[in-house]
């Protein structure tokens, strides 16, 4: 169970009934970053008690029952118990918002609730609360398929996501399809290229021995290219973290997920 | 005096590997792509040195040709499968033909993932430490090509 056949005679629906404990793929060859990983990450991963990612998740637990800001408000005082409230959020963020005109991301969302609701400071991007906050959050949703809609409102921002995810960019001359869609699969001397897939994100990543979140890897994606990376949180990597989240449609949350 | 001068000249050099780094010079040599298919003339007119050559493909951060290619070199453990295998390659191309496919692939095939090794026109964004800079410099692919040609 859990192991991808490649062979032809495996229906779709055979892995959709797949259980969701170990993830399995979406549909058209989409593959979560999982199936690229060891046995050993596998299995990391998938123990709640070894997988490190687990530390951001009673991490951000604590933090959403904690009040801050000059409201004196938690996010729990709104949102309650986050197993309900949040379940399903990470499936469909990033996402359109009228009110700002923009796509946002959950990293975004959180310090919004924090300055409008809770008039608390908001937290830095790739700090250690914002990161456990994303985690915890995403982590409501772990099992389930990723599902980000990219019409109406939101086809513009899609579309720039596209843009980006095929501009070749940096002294190397390579957009993100380079790798991450036309060789798939292939080595880069001892390193097997992924999907690059956003469904466990943040993820514990061995390298970087912390969690991490997407707009972190995309910059670290763009300076192994030579290019010059923008901002974690701006509106170049909204855009492409919506087109991303799009191309693993039907993959499972896996947050915290465990890549190398 | 003689003393002086040398010192003066020696902090020269640091000055210059201080700046550029590992990252190579500036493109400064002009060539000409004949029939969108080969460079024909070499880069510096000095004949290129295998064993340098086979020295930068190995190189992760000047030819790292193993990156992407399979070669015959044992010694290295991973080889990439993301380009060609090149065994043989200096049978299927001629130097030209080589020639181009390192200083700019892309007049060849508009979609391969493979960088130009030796262009700093037309690209996007690149890292300003990196900027009006060549992955390789002139004799590198010189060295590179002359590798390349005994892979019969």
């Amino acid at each position: 169970m859990g192991k991808r056949h490649l062979g032809a005679g495996l229906a779709v629906g055979a892995l959709l009934a797949a259980s969701l404990a170990v993830p399995a793929g979406a549909d058209d060859g989409i593959r979560s970053g999982y199936s690229y990983m060891t046995p050993e990450t596998k299995g990391m991963q998938d123990d709640d008690f070894q997988n490190p990612g687990m530390i951001w998740v009673d991490d951000g637990e604590k933090l959403w029952n904690t009040v801050d800001g000059k409201a004196g408000k938690a996010c729990a005082t709104c949102h309650k118990d986050a197993a309900t409230s949040m379940k399903g959020v990470a499936t469909v963020y990033p996402k359109y918002d009228p009110k700002i005109k923009k796509v946002k991301n959950i990293e975004w969302q959180v310090n919004n609730c924090r300055t409008e609701r809770m008039q608390a400071k908001p937290w830095k991007y790739e700090s250690g609360q914002l990161l456990a906050m994303t985690v915890y959050i995403r982590h409501q949703s772990r099992g389930m398929p990723m599902n980000v809609s990219v019409d109406g409102d939101a086809i513009p921002f899609f579309q720039a996501g596209e843009k980006f995810y095929n501009q070749r960019r940096g002294l190397l001359d390579m957009a993100c399809k380079h790798c991450h869609a036309d060789n798939a699969g292939k080595n880069a001397r001892a390193n097997l290229l992924s999907q690059g897939q956003t469904n466990g994100f943040p993820v514990y990543r061995l390298k970087w021995q912390k969690a991490g979140s997407t707009h972190r890897r995309f910059r670290g994606c763009n300076k192994q290219v030579r290019a010059t990376p923008y901002k974690a949180g701006s509106d170049e990597y909204m855009n492409l973290e919506l087109y991303v989240a799009w191309r693993g449609r039907g993959l499972p949350v896996e947050t915290p997920a465990v890549r190398n | 005096m003689g003393i002086r001068t040398l010192a003066v000249a020696a902090m020269g050099v640091a000055l210059t590997l201080a700046v550029h780094g590992d990252a190579a010079a500036a493109e400064s040599v002009k060539y000409k792509v004949v029939d969108e298919s080969s460079i024909p003339k070499s880069l510096t007119g000095k004949p290129g040195d295998p064993k340098k050559g086979r020295a930068l493909a190995i190189n992760r951060k000047k030819g790292n040709c193993l990156a992407c290619h399979v070669m015959p070199i044992p010694e290295q453990p991973f080889h990439g499968n993301i380009g060609t295998d090149l065994n043989g390659v200096g049978s299927r191309y001629s130097e030209g033909e080589l020639r181009l496919r390192v200083v700019d692939p892309k007049v060849v095939n508009p979609d391969t993932i493979m960088p130009a090794f030796y262009k700093t026109a037309g690209l996007h964004r690149v890292l300003k430490k990196w900027q009006g800079k060549t992955i390789i410099g002139a004799q590198d692919v010189e060295d590179i090509i002359a590798y390349l040609k005994t892979l019969k």
